[in-house]
């Protein structure tokens, strides 16, 4: 048997049966879950949903009585018994409104407790999730979790409780009567179960086949679909419209007939439960009709088994549709179970060393660095930087500053040796601790939709607008932000449309100036600034880097030079270490690299 | 988001072009659905006169067969009639709600970059995902079911009226109330349901935003905040639903007991009918079993009007987006394009972003500039200036607000957009690469060309380290493939638009997250690359303007100098100020805004 997790595998459809077995198990493990803090609820909701069914029963009762009854006994004079019957049938009446009502307000607020529950413990576990995973996992996928796969839970939630109890009540009180009317015909029904169960199991592995090649064409399609809607300006630039709409379309066949292949399953399915129970009907018929035949049975109790038998087989439509919509929900649950499964590379301690008032002193020891079973990225390395010190690293593009960095922020874990922060190894370090004193700002600087402001904000949560401000003017951001149309309040639109990306560039600076971490990483964060802009920021940063610690990964030598110490990296490995000035009169790369800069210089 | 109030007749009514084709199924499927509740509702009636009429002791084995047989028959027709109404009605309706869907994504990617910034992916995603998929099952359940159901109500109804019009009556009476409330639900149900599904499409694009900014909210430890606003985003939508579901349970309370209140009535009343002899007890016998019949779809109504309601905002929202009309339109005669000199001429242009406020200055303001065949000409200025608003007017990606573009002397938006953009390439500042090989991503908008166009642009962008990725220049890169560093990112970006090979190349400052040593290799290979290509090249940094003949220089929104870069560094206080690195501060101009004006 093969043994895959997570999401590993996720695209397969066509499982063999061990592993089918396995996500079938983790994806109903995962509604057990969800059902366990609410069972409360979900009692409640089946017990309303009984009762309201009982209530039903009542009513036909009630006439029953009514004519039996309260007729003769008004002709007889006596009126108590049709009020009683009257009375009782309004009782009835709005016992049955009301207990509706509470139910299907009860499954909603089931239904959306459990949603909400799963929707919270995908997003959270996707932030959980380790940069090393998001980096191979499209967001697309993530999204089609969250919303097309929760989207077929919801609708067994929305229906499954109500017509299963509903259904199942009927069928069992059904099958009451008609046992001890007589037992002969009783067997007869559950014979029928017989090849209900057949045609059970057949729909059963086949509708799950079909489940999952839904969501698996369902995931592609939104994948395809949000990856043209986020880089729309490439698609329109390189004239992509053409060749992406033929590609959607594909997938939206692949889509469609997969859901035809689901659909039509259950076509199939439900006239059969039909069928089996008509067939049924006519066999209880066949048997009763030479009983009655014989004399053996009266021809008033055969018409009430046959309509009793009719009747034991009307909840299956119902049932047919929850079996289906549960396994729709199961192979969607199937990935999302397979998505919480995934665990972070990088992990919270289980004790962490509270760290309170960081200095900023790092240190590598033996460091050694790897993605996953990859090549090493990182040969051993050691090197102490003190705190309060400002370093640069210099390299060439892809020699592993980058990665440096990352494993300074955590944003992966060294593969051996050890990293510390003020002598406390990283791995120990809470979240919040880690968070506080380091902080990371990339190339990449991404805008979240609202305010600049906001944006601002999400450096230090508790910031004031003054301290807002006074972080955007120290970076050299306030006059920009102010000639916006909104100044700080100006939305910033999606992904910062409207926001040139030097102007996004600043108001990351600002976000991680508010942060005011001790230590301080800037990769690339210079790069699409102009020259003002940098200098202003240049200016900003003397008195943002003056007592903490600080990494500096920059190509323009302007912003190299602020440094107290220089780190040339090559293949991983640092291959110079000193001042700016030691190096740049020496012969090495720096040297090197000072001098063809300062050529550059027209 | 625009929204209008339109009633449910005149949504359901746009549906109608789409459904057109498949209407003969529908009925088709209409009539199955009608034969199989039918057949239902036949099969106990048949059993009881079958066995009343046929069966006595000592009677003939052979009408025993012969019930059976008519038993078994119609049963079979039942579950026929079942598995033809699907039949008929799954295929055509996914195929309309497919072309739905396709002709949903074609529109939406044929809108503005301007549309884009304003819709989020998620709402654009939740109406191509979960809408379409309401107004698919609509039509082939909610639309048929509801027209069985109020066929049924009609004939029980009348079956009540026939065999006791007073009985009847006061069944009917009853419907009044509901009739009545319905209107009131259809206005509330209407309304939480469009929340619903705003809601759901807002959470979508949080969710959107959660993922692509995962790096940001990582570096600030950010999760917590970020789980805490989806969470109140995810409640409120959570609260909505139950809002939904009260508004249901309403009506379903008021639907399941109204009737049976009038069945209670109608109870006392027939007993005491009967008693007076007005009403025979056969009579009364077969008004309940009517009524009972017809309880079922009664209740149904709730669900099925529900249903129509969320249809009809999944309509709605459907057409929301089609309805949008694309600012950047087709000539309706384009010019050919034969052979482009390359000459640029950008004559008084304005451009303003649409919901900026109109009294505010033009982000472009009358920028007028020439650019010969074949020239490099740099565009310098300040962040936010407009250079790269001035870029994208080029492969109109946005279209000017005023003044022209031309291209040897014609108007730009004389040609087609998809001749202009097959002349024109661009490479962003921020880099989309699409989830395809390396191959594909350079070759994009290359047309035919083969491996000798690839290695030369990688050999130009200096991106050689694509032969050394796993699958070499076959790896898979983008959202769903390997994911490579910024300054690896913009080169692919690089040798895309160079592979391109187009009659005028746009570039906006593509070597920023070079180092310096590949920067230089760059510009020398790109310097020889550029002969007899026009080009705009977004540059920040003197090594950058090297590459070009001529500078520009954006201020206030306008050109407000052009020449060459030494004649420039001595006449214009602005381009010094732009261009001088930090270590030449001393001889920058101080405030040259002022210095200027």
């Amino acid at each position: 048997m093969s043994t895959y997790s997570g999401v590993q595998d996720e695209d397969n459809f066509l499982l063999d049966k061990g592993r089918s077995r396995q996500v079938r198990r983790r994806s109903l493990r995962l509604l057990g879950s969800m059902i366990r803090p609410v069972r409360a609820k979900f009692i409640l909701t089946i017990i309303l949903v009984a009762l309201s069914q009982a209530a039903r029963v009542a009513g036909p009762a009630i006439i029953a009585f009514g004519i039996d009854h309260a007729l003769p006994a008004l002709r007889a004079g006596d009126n108590l018994p049709l009020v009683m019957a009257g009375a009782g049938y309004a009782l009835a009446a709005v016992a049955v409104g009301v207990l509706t009502a509470s139910y299907i307000n009860a499954t909603a607020r089931l239904a959306q407790t459990m949603l909400l529950d799963l929707r919270r413990r995908v997003f959270r576990h996707t932030q959980r999730l380790s940069l090393e995973f998001h980096e191979k996992y499209t967001s697309g996928r993530i999204i089609s979790r969250q919303t097309s796969d929760l989207e077929a839970l919801r609708e067994l939630l929305d229906n499954g409780v109500n017509s299963l109890v509903s259904g199942a009540m009927y069928m069992t009180f059904t099958a009451i009567s008609v046992f001890l009317m007589d037992w002969q015909t009783g067997l007869l029904i559950m014979l029928a179960a017989l090849p209900m169960w057949f045609l059970t199991r057949w729909y059963q592995k086949r509708s799950q086949v079909a489940y999952r090649a839904s969501r698996v064409a369902s995931a592609r399609l939104i994948v395809h679909f949000i990856e043209t809607m986020t880089g729309i300006r490439a698609v329109k630039a390189f004239r992509r419209e053409k060749v992406n709409a033929s590609r959607y379309e594909e997938l939206a066949e692949d889509y469609r007939t997969v859901t035809v292949r689901s659909i039509n399953l259950n076509g199939i399915f439900q006239p059969g439960l039909v069928l089996i129970g008509n067939v049924t009907v006519a066999l209880v018929l066949l048997a009763g009709g030479f009983r009655v035949l014989d004399g053996g049975l009266e021809v008033g109790v055969l018409l009430a088994l046959l309509l009793y038998t009719k009747r034991f087989f009307q909840p299956v439509d119902q049932m047919a549709m929850f079996y289906n919509s549960f396994q729709s929900a199961s192979a969607a649950l199937e990935k999302v179970s397979g998505l919480l499964e995934e665990v972070p590379s990088v992990r919270a301690p289980k004790n962490p060393v509270a760290l309170s008032g960081a200095a900023g002193h790092i240190k590598f020891d033996d460091v050694e660095f790897h993605y996953g079973d990859g090549p090493v990225v990182l040969p051993q390395m050691s090197l102490d930087i003190p705190a309060g010190q400002t370093i640069a690293l210099v390299g060439q593009t892809g020699a592993g500053k980058s990665t440096l960095a990352k494993l300074i922020a955590r944003f992966y874990d060294v593969s051996s040796g050890q990293l510390t922060l003020d002598g406390v190894d990283l791995k120990d370090l809470s979240g919040t601790d880690l968070r506080r004193a380091v902080v990371m700002v990339t190339q990449e600087a991404f805008l979240f939709s609202g305010t600049v402001a906001e944006n601002i904000a999400l450096g230090n949560p508790g910031a004031s607008q003054a301290d807002i401000e006074a972080a955007a003017t120290a970076v050299g951001a306030d006059e920009f932000i102010r000639a916006l149309p909104e100044g700080y309040d100006t939305d910033v639109n999606k992904r910062g449309g409207r926001v040139s990306s030097g102007q996004r560039q600043l108001i990351s600076f600002a976000r991680a100036f508010l942060a005011d971490p001790a230590v301080l990483i800037l990769d690339e964060a210079t790069s699409s600034l102009d020259i003002p802009s940098e200098r202003l920021v240049q200016r900003g940063l003397q008195t943002l880097l003056g007592n903490r610690t600080a990494l500096i990964i920059a190509h323009r030598l302007t912003t190299v030079k602020i440094a107290d110490r220089v780190l040339v990296v090559h293949d991983g490995k640092v291959a110079e270490d000193g001042t700016p000035d030691e190096l740049i009169a020496g012969n090495g790369r720096f040297a090197a690299l000072n001098q063809a800069w300062e050529d550059s210089l027209v | 988001m625009p929204q209008q109030q339109t009633s449910l007749t005149e949504s359901i009514g746009r549906l109608y072009p789409h459904a057109k084709p498949i209407l003969p199924r529908l009925a088709r499927g209409l009539v199955c659905a009608l034969g199989a509740s039918l057949m239902a509702l036949a099969i106990p009636q048949v059993l009881g006169a079958l066995v009343n009429e046929t069966l006595k002791v000592d009677g003939d084995g052979g009408a025993v067969w012969a019930a059976v047989a008519v038993v078994l028959v119609l049963g079979a027709l039942e579950a026929v009639f079942i598995a033809l109404r699907r039949q008929f009605v799954i295929r055509p309706a996914t195929t309309v709600e497919n072309q739905m869907r396709v002709s949903l994504y074609r529109h939406v990617q044929d809108m503005t970059v301007a549309f884009h910034d304003r819709w989020g992916s998620g709402q654009l995603l939740s109406r191509a995902m979960t809408d379409l998929n309401l107004i698919r099952r609509w039509l082939a359940f909610g639309m048929i079911m509801l027209v069985v159901v109020a066929l049924t109500i009609l004939i029980g109804i009348t079956l009540m009226l026939i065999t006791s019009w007073r009985l009847g009556l006061i069944f009917l009476v009853a419907s009044v109330p509901i009739v009545l409330y319905g209107f009131r639900f259809r206005t509330h149900y209407r309304i939480v349901s469009r929340l619903s599904q705003d809601q759901t499409g807002d959470l979508a694009t949080t969710v959107e935003e959660s993922v692509h900014g995962i790096r940001v909210l990582k570096a600030f430890g950010r999760g917590r905040q970020a789980l805490d606003s989806f969470t109140e985003q995810a409640e409120e939508l959570r609260a909505t639903e139950i809002r939904k579901a009260r508004s249901l349970a309403t009506v379903s309370l008021i639907v399941s007991m109204i009737p049976e209140l009038a069945l209670g009535l109608a109870l006392v009343v027939g007993v005491l009918s009967v008693a007076d002899g007005q009403l025979t007890i056969g009579a009364l016998v077969s008004f309940f079993a009517t009524a009972a019949v017809v309880a079922a779809p009664v209740e149904s109504l709730g669900p099925l009007m529900a249903m129509t309601l969320t249809a009809k905002t999944a309509i709605d929202r459907h057409f929301e987006v089609m309805d949008e009309t694309s600012s950047i339109t087709e000539p309706e005669h384009p010019r050919p394009v034969k052979h482009l000199s390359g000459a640029v001429e950008f004559d008084n242009v304005h451009f303003k972003f649409p919901d900026t406020p109109a009294a505010g200055m033009d982000l472009l303001n009358g920028v007028g500039l020439t650019l010969k065949p074949g020239e490099t000409m740099a565009l310098v200025g300040i962040t936010g200036s407009g250079k790269s608003t001035l870029l994208q007017l080029v492969a109109r990606l946005h279209d000017v607000t005023g003044g022209s573009i031309r291209f040897d002397g014609t108007d730009l938006r004389q040609f087609s957009t998809s001749d202009i953009r097959s002349h024109v390439a661009v490479a962003f500042e921020d880099t989309t690469l699409f989830s395809s090989s390396v191959r594909d991503n350079v070759l994009l908008g290359a047309g035919e060309q083969g491996d000798e166009a690839l290695a030369e642009a990688l050999d130009v962008a200096q991106a050689h380290f694509a032969y050394e990725l796993p699958d070499g220049v076959d790896t898979l890169i983008g959202e769903e493939g390997l994911s490579l560093s910024g300054g690896q990112r913009q080169r692919i970006a690089l040798a895309r638009a160079i592979a391109a090979k187009p009659k005028v190349l746009v570039l906006d400052d593509p070597l920023s997250a070079l180092d310096v040593g590949t920067e230089e290799l760059v510009t020398e290979r790109l310097r020889q690359v550029l002969e007899g290509t026009t080009t705009l090249i977004v540059a920040h940094r003197s090594s950058t303007v090297a590459l070009a003949d001529r500078v520009a220089v954006l201020q206030h929104g306008a050109i407000n100098a052009v020449g060459p870069h030494a004649q420039l560094l001595a006449t214009n206080e602005h381009y010094r100020y732009i261009i001088t690195s930090l270590d030449d501060e001393e001889t920058a101009g101080q405030d040259p805004d002022e210095v200027l004006s």
